[in-house]
């Protein structure tokens, strides 16, 4: 019983429907994100930036986009690499032939590129359920991959089919460095986290979620599948693809097709399902599970100074992903967010059991 | 109830306890110079780098405990696994950076292209010995790159005079299977341009990563009936495209790959009935009773320290490349003490080393490489030092050279390299330097 | 003719006019076009193989288990490691009893456990147990290439050379593959129809809690399924093996086998065997005479894209069961 929450009284219908109705939820996020904005760029080396914030940050966004497509609506995806190559590649286009564009326009503009497309490979949704609809997304993501590598005008006929983004130009100032590069990101993905969470809290989110428990029901009481479904598609296409922007050209710097590839996909859904499907606070768990992880396998021998070969790190990084992935569908299937819920309710009779 | 709850927070608890086990590592050795080594063991591209791997760790050790390091200065490594990745490769890079690394070696054209953004900022030298980009050999805007020994360029433009040598090529087809990536498109325009000067038609077969549907590529090549195939696999594509060349009944005796097309992993499955094939020989091919290998054999596996797991892999054509590739890498090293002092060096220095490179006849000897590597001069313009490569055959037991030394047509590719630089630093904002002015 | 027999026999024309359509453009003529029909027609049995096993388990538990490819390798992998030590028929046998044990490991410790869970959560869980037996199977045995050689052979057969100008490739070893695929879907179809394990398992496809009811033992047959599985991705692993060698991106290609099943349903048998006949020639024809006015590469979204089409005229599949929702 670390404080109270009983005692807060609402008198408004406003604010009993915000986002954060305790006070002290309010307090710690508040200070969440002070600490993560105005004490994280002091404290933490560069590798941190570089090579676990950065990275965490732009595949939760992604998270949250696939969440809303598999968690919220139900509609299983793999081609969420694909739809972030969109996006990618949309933003590099935009950001060569129209260099003096804006960034934030421009990464703007590739995420409603990316919901073209996604609405587009979206359509099937509507005949097609469950793993069908799965093996359909595929179709999307191995055609969006051969279309980058093939097509010249995506990649502005560079001969090697590797491009890099230009320099990245915010309102005359170069971002450049590690702590410049989170602090943009982190604002970005908190911009879209809460458009997020309350697109979901509101009309379209209830539709989606109806979508997702009984669709037959769902269509029966008046709500539109093609309205609920392509939706779906295009706002989680719209966050996937503004990830997929930032990814390249804020993580990578320089990219090939192959940076958006199925395994990519795959990654995504493993931070979505032990993350926890249906839950915003899940995308952000998962993504920080699945960033940790394999640098965490890889650091704990050398850590603990046994010498193992670097193929056998690999190897045995596989098998634990694997048996995580397992032993977290067993323990808990809803993820690791429901496990923080537990914790919360624990926390709230604490000491006492009951 | 309990119980399972225990459980749950166990595992909670467990995977917050190894996220935090990544903390800080020891400072870095203030009295070794640190090379660090991109490696892929694991993934469809594995059997082609362990033997690479192999070697260029070999040789840092070897030169640890034959030599006691360069100069006296101890040689201190870490293998990182990128499996091929680009994403992989960038993190591997930036974990590795906070050791002061002096050059890192890739081996992937696609890590070559994230990181060349990336080394202009963080002073870092890429040694992209046999591989990397073709338009590096520009130091005057690729101030970090080193292509050294040889390009895709280069290698398409042997291949192509060597074909010539059989007959004129105007009117003929001549079909290049390539890997869909960075590494498979780079010969392209240089055998496009080559196609309108010679008149062959070039027909493109891409294939995409890994590599093992080639089935329907091999069926339009036994439709076309092209005069020549040029390879240029990696990882398991070679040996599927080998195979599927047997089983089209195409002409191994057409085939030619490139240097990273023609090594035993590609040609060991089919064995025998890939009798004929043929491969690019950059500088060497499958020799192991030179000097440098008899002490390998003596410094290292005689005394367990070897890496590979069979001694037998020593001096096979993979092996020897990432050999010759540390070994350009601490010759560099060794050219920046003889100016900077005999000490520990840093990486702007270990730079100038490479750009200064001067492998003589006599220095060849000495390192004990006479007959796999060519004397070589690298210079801030030319980043390369040398671009001469034979060819080598495979007679269903062995790699035998089957040509001449060929020279890459500096001529031809000069203009290329220098436009495509340009292009390159029009679009990054750099400003290229001046080599007459630069010592 | 009900609007569901109409769409199909529109999307079967739709095909056929498709595949003949080269030689209709003067494109290609008669032999060229049929060697590309027999490899395509070839590939797809290959596709089959690994489609099979992914059949069997979704009949008989429901599960849409992916990892049969990462299975594939796995017992491919065994054999030809443990070939290396003992006599082809003690290596053979050996590799079926691994398969048989995994699949003991898998029903207890995975399917168990997740007893009652959502199908996407199974998927899931077979996700983990590909990645696991991936990162398994290359510590176990290694992860180099092997060769495996069961004596299959090599060199491609010209025949009818005297009919057709430059005579029809037919490749002898795709050939003895389709004839294995063959020989194992009769035996599987012996198996199901005349014994009683087969009796037993197609109850509990029908309905779990009936066969239960009944005194069926539901996990014994869960068991027994994956075994069979197993034993189908053995067979797969030796084909494909056989002609690509024995290594990590053998599992690539089992991705392939999902749209395979897609055509054929999800539940049936002789789908899978019609669905990969028909997802090895729609690839291999469209990248032959489609590909090089794309620049080629093409035939690795055709098979998925050839399923989404066929699935927009019947969503379950050719030969799967309709799916009744009900509120």
């Amino acid at each position: 019983m670390i404080y109270r929450e009983t005692g807060q009284f609402k008198t408004t219908y406003a604010s009993d429907q915000q986002l954060f109705p305790i006070l002290q939820d309010r307090i710690f996020v508040v200070a969440f994100l002070a600490f993560a904005f105005g004490a994280v760029p002091f404290i933490a080396t560069d590798y941190l930036f570089r090579a676990i914030l950065t990275p965490f940050l732009i595949l939760s966004l992604a998270a949250i986009g696939l969440n809303i497509l598999v968690g919220y609506c139900g509609q299983l995806s793999l081609g969420t690499g694909g739809f972030m190559a969109v996006g990618a590649y949309a933003a590099y286009n935009l950001a060569i032939r129209l260099p003096s564009l804006n960034l934030l326009v421009v990464f703007v503009l590739a995420g409603l590129c990316s919901t073209a497309v996604g609405a587009l490979f979206g359509i099937p949704s509507l005949r097609i359920k469950g793993f069908y609809l799965a093996v359909t997304t595929l179709a999307a993501q191995f055609f969006l991959d051969w279309a980058f590598a093939r097509v010249g005008w995506f990649t502005n006929y560079s001969s090697s089919g590797s491009v890099s983004a230009p320099p990245l130009l915010f309102f005359g100032h170069v971002i450049e460095g590690p702590v410049e590069k989170y602090l943009f990101v982190l604002s970005i993905v908190c911009v879209l986290a809460l458009a997020a969470k309350n697109l979901t809290r509101g009309a379209i989110g209830r539709s989606w979620m109806a979508m997702r428990d009984m669709d037959v029901a769902a269509e029966v009481i008046g709500i539109r599948p093609l309205y609920a479904k392509l939706t779906a598609f295009a706002v989680s296409s719209f966050f996937v693809g503004i990830a997929g922007a930032l990814w390249a050209f804020i993580y990578l710097g320089a990219w090939e097709p192959l940076a958006f590839d199925v395994n990519r996909s795959f990654e995504l859904l493993f931070m979505v399902i032990i993350g926890g499907l249906g839950s915003i606070v899940g995308s952000f768990l998962g993504a920080a599970f699945i960033v940790i992880l394999p640098l965490a396998l890889n650091q704990f021998p050398t850590a603990l100074g046994i010498p193992i070969s670097t193929a056998t790190i690999s190897e045995i990084e596989l098998m634990v992903f694997g048996a995580l992935i397992v032993f977290f569908l067993i323990a808990e299937p809803r993820g690791l967010a429901r496990l923080c819920a537990i914790g919360k309710e624990k926390l709230r009779l604490w000491p006492f059991p009951h | 109830m309990n119980g399972k709850l225990r459980i749950k927070a166990a595992a909670v608890a467990l995977a917050a306890a190894g996220g935090l086990a990544w903390a800080a590592d020891a400072a870095a050795q203030a009295k070794e110079i640190f090379v660090p080594v991109l490696v892929y063991r694991t993934g469809p591209y594995a059997p082609n780098g362990v033997p690479w791997a192999d070697g260029f760790v070999d040789y840092l050790k070897l030169v640890n405990a034959r030599d006691g390091g360069v100069n006296g200065v101890k040689l201190s490594y870490e293998e990182c696994e990128t499996g091929y990745a680009t994403d992989r490769g960038v993190e591997c890079y930036e974990r590795l950076k906070s050791k002061h690394p002096v050059a890192f070696s890739p081996l992937s054209t696609g890590i070559t292209y994230a990181l060349t953004d990336k080394v202009d900022n963080d002073h870092i030298v890429l040694i992209t010995a046999g591989y990397g980009r073709a338009d590096s050999v520009d130091g005057a805007v690729f101030k970090w790159n080193f292509p050294l020994m040889g390009t895709y360029w280069d290698g398409a433009d042997i291949l192509v005079q060597h074909v010539k040598k059989k007959g004129s090529l105007k009117g003929k087809k001549i079909a290049l299977v390539y890997h869909d990536s960075p590494y498979g498109k780079e010969p392209i325009p240089v055998l496009e341009e080559l196609a309108k000067k010679e008149g062959f038609t070039l027909l493109k077969l891409p294939v995409t990563h890994p590599g093992v549907e080639q089935k329907a590529t091999w069926l339009q090549i036994r439709q076309q009936r092209p005069d020549y195939v040029f390879l240029w696999g990696w990882g398991v594509m070679n040996s599927t495209a080998i195979k599927e060349a047997i089983a089209v009944g195409y002409p191994r005796l057409q085939m030619y790959g490139v240097w990273w097309a023609a090594a035993e992993p590609d040609v060991l499955p089919a064995e025998q009935a890939a009798k004929g094939y043929n491969g690019l020989a950059l500088e060497h091919s499958a020799e192991n009773n030179l000097p440098i290998h008899k002490d390998m054999i003596k410094y290292l596996y005689d005394k367990g320290k070897g890496t590979a797991a069979d001694k037998k892999e020593v001096g096979q054509v993979l092996y020897n490349r990432g050999m010759l590739s540390a070994m350009l890498t601490v010759e560099s090293i060794r050219t920046a003490q003889a100016k900077y002092g005999k000490g520990v060096m840093t990486a702007d220095q270990v730079r100038w080393g490479a750009e200064h490179l001067n492998i003589d006849k006599a220095r060849i000897k000495a390192l004990g490489v006479e007959g796999i590597l060519q004397p070589m001069h690298t210079s801030c313009e030319d980043h390369e030092g040398v671009r001469m490569a034979r060819i080598h055959t495979w007679d269903g037991s062995e790699w035998s050279y089957t040509s001449d030394w060929y020279t890459a047509d500096y001529k031809l590719l000069r203009p290329m390299i220098e436009q495509s630089a340009m292009k390159y630093a029009a679009e990054k904002g750099i400003k290229p330097r001046d080599c007459k002015k630069e010592m | 003719m009900n609007a569901s027999r109409r769409n199909l026999a529109a999307f079967f024309a739709l095909l056929a006019v498709g595949a003949v359509m080269p030689m209709l453009l003067g494109q290609a003529r008669f032999p060229q076009w049929l060697e590309i029909v027999l490899g395509g027609l070839m590939s797809g049995v290959l596709y089959s193989l690994v489609a099979l096993g992914l059949v069997l388990i979704f009949k008989a538990s429901g599960v849409f288990n992916f990892a049969q490819g990462a299975m594939v390798l796995f017992a491919a992998l065994s054999l030809v490691r443990l070939m290396e030590k003992m006599p082809f028929a003690v290596a053979l046998a050996a590799t079926l009893a691994i398969m048989v044990a995994l699949a003991w490991l898998v029903e207890r410790l995975v399917l168990r456990p997740l007893v009652n869970q959502e199908g996407i959560v199974l998927f899931m869980a077979t996700l983990g147990v590909a990645y696991f037996l991936d990162g398994f199977g290359q510590i176990v045995w290694g992860n180099d290439v092997y060769t495996l050689d069961v004596g299959m052979p090599k060199e491609p057969k010209i025949i009818l050379e005297k009919t057709f100008e430059g005579g029809i490739l037919v490749n002898t070893e795709d050939l003895i593959a389709a004839l294995i695929a063959a020989l194992l879907v009769a035996a599987l179809a012996l198996f199901f129809q005349k014994t009683s394990t087969g009796r037993a398992l197609r109850a509990v496809a029908d309905d779990h809690q009936a066969a239960q009811s009944v005194g069926i033992p539901l996990n014994r047959i869960w068991v027994i399924v994956w075994s069979v599985a197993g034993l189908v991705a053995l067979v797969a692993g030796v084909v494909w093996g056989s002609k690509l060698g024995v290594q990590f991106s053998l599992q690539q290609v089992a991705l392939k086998a999902l749209p395979v099943v897609i055509l054929g349903g999800f539940t049936s048998i002789p789908g899978a065997i019609v669905g990969g006949l028909l997802i090895g020639l729609g690839e291999k024809l469209s990248e032959v005479y489609l590909g090089p006015s794309f620049g080629g590469g093409i035939e690795n979204w055709f098979a998925y894209v050839l399923a989404l089409v066929f699935l927009l005229f019947r969503p379950e599949g050719l030969f799967g069961e309709k799916h009744i929702d009900r509120v």
